[in-house]
């Protein structure tokens, strides 16, 4: 798989909510080669402190070489890159990681959570692409409150996924969590790709074994370098040993992964 | 190859028996086995690679989270993670053989016996090119007291470790000590070919917030920049104490950083945690001394070391 080092313009920075920002960056290289679910790994500046990339999940890709990043501002990594202007550029790494299954038979029903929504609409956007049927296929997603969510959720919609909405305050959508959206889409799916907080995945895992629908799950943790040399982004298996989210995920089986403890 | 007065310029050196096309290597446990790197980094330009520590079994490595950043550094707790000899020999070395650089071996065990098979087995191994013994592991049968703290133990590695290969050997000192100077003279005693230092400092974080260590293992070592100053004291001592090449490592990412350690007295320099965030330091270190050449008239990397000029000088 290639992977490639750019210098990337940052060409447009959107303001989501108060401490969420969209960046459409031009990397051309990665663009062309990315699948959803893969990461890159950003640094901005030449500065050391912030010494380490931040991993962040490709959100969309279009034909002209631009990439977008969805963030939550959540320490100095994410500050600084919610910093940066338009004209100046982002030293990007990637794409990186095994990205998720492209499987365009059957119905499908995606679940995001917080900034766990980004790599769910680059995966629905190629699905569509690659001809599947999507009108059948949901898109369950959870926020805060409708301000960080109804940008992204009118997208959804445009691309033509059944696109359901759950707020923490009520403001868009079911007031609660968006897993128990999933309760009666379920019986009907044959996958469900989630990603978003881990207390969220670990309860869309438990639904779709009981169901046994196939669940695969985008797991985040802090790495170092993102390429597999570190190994500091080692999370627990189901037979106690460890996976490396960089190489080894970040999706994962939800079968694969350790949920407690 | 860019020229000096008429003279290509050199930046060849030599370890002992180990000789280098230039003097920047990749840091144990920052490069994996080098494919990791692969598509980013012109391998063949390195003047050598170091590649993760193994030990004769695989190891699990530390529960998560492992790594966290500090100041201008990071810790890490990996726990040693490694594919073990066997695992190394049958899918790493394949492709090492094949990167057209020196490809160095970092061994670690947990009994002094661990490291003479792991030197014994790795000895003969085409693409081996000579061993860097970890001795910042504990010892077991000494009540965990780590080899590199403790003088007498270290040196018996490093006996050991020589009988068992005719590879050059290097001993790669931990900083957790009272004077490096001792460490880095008993390891000479006992035949080292060269030391490299520094391993990591040994230190920890914590979040206030829920009072926790930011790492599962509590305490872990400390890289990157935050580091540089104290291994270029601690390189600078050692280069002075013993007459054996002397290898930096310590934060360094820049030329002006590796200039710093040569002029010091180290022969040669690793880059370690700078491999993680900006993979292509290593060969913009070696642009970089070759251009230093250029500006200070001089056709050799060998005529900067051990150069620092001291008051009185």
């Amino acid at each position: 798989m290639p992977e490639f080092q750019e210098k990337a313009p940052l060409l447009d920075r959107e303001v989501i909510a108060d401490d969420i920002f969209r960046l459409t960056l031009h990397a051309p290289k990665i663009a062309a080669a990315a699948r959803p679910g893969q990461f890159v790994m950003l640094r901005v500046g030449a500065g050391m402190d912030p010494l380490l990339r931040r991993p962040f999940s490709i959100h969309q890709i279009d034909a002209s070489g631009n990439m977008k990043i969805l963030f939550k501002v959540i320490g100095r990594g994410t500050a600084a890159l919610a910093g940066v202007s338009p004209g100046s550029s982002i030293d990007c790494i990637g794409p990186l990681g095994n990205g998720f299954s492209l499987e365009k038979k059957g119905r499908l029903c995606l679940v995001g959570g917080g900034m766990g929504i980004a790599p769910l609409y680059f995966l629905a956007s190629r699905l569509l692409q690659n001809g599947k049927r999507v009108d059948r296929d949901f898109v369950l997603l959870g926020a805060r409150n409708h301000q960080e969510l109804h940008i992204v959720a009118d997208e959804f919609y445009e691309l033509g996924y059944r696109v359901q909405t759950a707020t923490d305050d009520g403001s868009l959508g079911h007031h609660g969590f968006v897993t128990e959206l999933l309760d009666p889409i379920l019986p009907a799916m044959e996958r469900v790709c989630t990603c978003g907080p881990l207390a969220m995945m670990k309860i869309c895992a438990d639904k779709a074994g009981a169901a046994d629908v196939a669940c695969q799950v985008s797991l985040e943790t802090h790495m170092a370098c993102g390429l597999g040399a570190c190994l500091g982004c080692a999370v627990r298996n189901a037979d106690g040993g460890y996976l490396h989210v960089c190489r080894q995920g970040p999706v994962f089986d939800a079968g694969e992964v350790k949920w407690t403890g | 190859m860019d020229r000096i007065n008429g003279k290509d310029i050199d930046l060849r050196v030599r370890l002992g028996g180990l000789s280098l096309r230039n003097p920047v290597m990749t840091a144990s446990g920052t490069f994996g086995y080098a494919g990791e790197f692969s598509h980013l980094v012109d391998l063949q330009r390195l003047g050598a690679v170091v590649v993760k520590g193994i030990s004769l079994a695989p190891r699990p490595g530390n529960p998560p989270p492992r790594v966290v950043e500090t100041a201008c550094g990071m810790l890490n707790a990996i726990g040693l993670e490694n594919v073990g000899l066997e695992g190394f020999l049958a899918e790493k070395m394949e492709f090492l053989r094949e990167i057209n650089s020196r490809v160095i071996v970092n061994i670690l065990g947990d009994s002094v016996r661990e490291y003479g098979l792991l030197a014994e087995k790795l000895t003969g191994v085409k693409g081996v090119d000579a061993l860097e013994v970890n001795i910042s592991c504990p010892n077991v049968k000494k009540g965990g007291v780590a080899f590199g703290t403790d003088p007498a133990m270290a040196a018996e590695v490093t006996r050991v470790v020589k009988e068992g290969t005719d590879l050059p050997v290097i001993v790669k000192l931990s900083p957790n000590v009272t004077d490096i100077t001792v460490m880095a003279r008993a390891v000479e005693e006992a035949g080292a070919d060269a030391v490299s230092l520094i391993n990591t400092l040994i230190g920890m974080a914590i979040d206030p917030a829920s009072r926790r260590p930011r790492l599962a293992n509590i305490i872990g070592g400390l890289s990157g920049p935050a580091i540089k100053p104290v291994a270029l004291r601690m390189v600078w001592q050692a280069a002075r104490a013993v007459s054996i090449p002397v290898i930096g490592i310590g934060g360094i990412a820049t030329p002006e950083d590796a200039l710093e350690f040569l002029i010091a007295g180290a022969t040669a320099i690793q880059v370690g945690t700078a491999n993680f965030y900006q993979p292509r330091s290593a060969e913009s270190i070696i642009d970089g001394l070759a251009a230093y050449l250029k500006t200070q008239g001089e056709d050799s990397i060998r005529s900067i070391i051990g150069t620092l000029q001291t008051e009185g000088d």
